[in-house]
């Protein structure tokens, strides 16, 4: 009964969240309304016995991205007023285009099965072993199975987070910074004269 | 009891609501990375219900996968956002046609 409950709630929040993200005046507000679908998404995966995935879209997604969207709305100073211009007029399209979509997806839905979805064989390789944790049993697979596939996300991550900083990184004139390779170049003969000039002469440099 | 079938239906209705954000905001390249995130959350949410009512840990891993796409994809994104603000001091995307493509 309580799981019920649960599914329902964190169904119902996180539907609603996902509407009012897209429909947000505010984009500020879109971006919290999109942190309240995730956490009600990672409940849904903590009611199917996913622990690790759904900590993980909590960390990753609440604690990175949400806010790196939060950073990117906040620091830009953009007129929001003028990019709603078209959302009238867009509407009765994006709706009439969701409708065929959703009632495509249910009669998908709705021709495969008569009774239950009927659910594949499950891979041998791929089930948890008996009395093992869900962390437990993802590590175990992660690491043998799917370590290249890893290592692949791995570099995928590397790829982006080169690509953002070079994107992003520019360099900016008037600012006196240091110039290492110029330094230890330098040598005592070009970088220093003794002179000995006359009494009350000076020293023209 | 809660079955597959309504994990796979509110999925669905979530991807819509992703498609829909995307058309309702052409204009603004923020809400449609946003509305692009809610998508591949529909995606991920699939992939764990069938994982969880199937016993089978392939479907968590590939979700880890979509995640892990889904983030660099939002740090580019955003990174191509930013510069383009710099350049031309708006975010408006349906004027996106420099290179006459």
């Amino acid at each position: 009964m309580i799981h019920v409950l649960a599914f329902y709630l964190f169904a119902g929040l996180m539907l609603l969240a996902g509407l009012l993200t897209i429909t947000a005046r505010n984009p500020v507000h879109a971006v919290l309304w999109l942190i309240v679908a995730f956490f009600n998404a990672a409940g849904l995966m903590v009611l199917l016995g996913a622990e690790f995935v759904a900590m993980l879209l909590v960390i990753v997604y609440v604690g990175a991205v949400a806010v790196l969207f939060l950073f990117v709305v906040m620091m830009l100073d953009i007129d929001f007023a003028t990019l709603r211009a078209g959302f009238i007029r867009n509407f009765p399209l994006g709706v009439l285009i969701a409708l065929v979509l959703l009632g495509e997806l249910v009669i998908g839905i709705g021709a495969e099965r008569a009774g239950a979805i009927r659910l594949g064989l499950p891979d041998v390789a791929g089930q948890a072993p008996e009395g093992m944790s869900n962390i437990a049993a993802i590590g175990a697979l992660l690491y043998s199975r799917y370590l290249f596939l890893f290592e692949a996300a791995g570099l995928i991550l590397l790829v982006a987070m080169i690509g953002a900083i070079v994107l992003t990184h520019r360099q900016r004139g008037g600012v006196r910074g240091q110039n290492i390779s110029k330094q230890v170049a330098r040598r005592p003969e070009e970088a220093t004269v003794n002179l000995r000039p006359e009494v009350g002469a000076g020293v023209k440099l | 009891m809660i079955g597959i079938e309504h994990y796979v239906v509110v999925s669905s209705i979530l991807f819509v609501l992703g498609v829909l954000g995307i058309f309702l905001n052409r204009k603004n390249v923020i809400v449609i990375l946003m509305a692009i995130e809610l998508i591949l959350l529909a995606v991920n949410i699939n992939l764990v219900a069938f994982s969880a009512f199937l016993h089978d840990l392939t479907g968590q891993i590939f979700a880890m996968f979509v995640l892990t796409v889904a983030a660099g994809e939002a740090a580019i994104g955003l990174a191509i956002l930013v510069i383009y603000f710099r350049g031309r001091g708006t975010i408006a995307v349906d004027d996106v046609n420099h290179m006459k493509g």
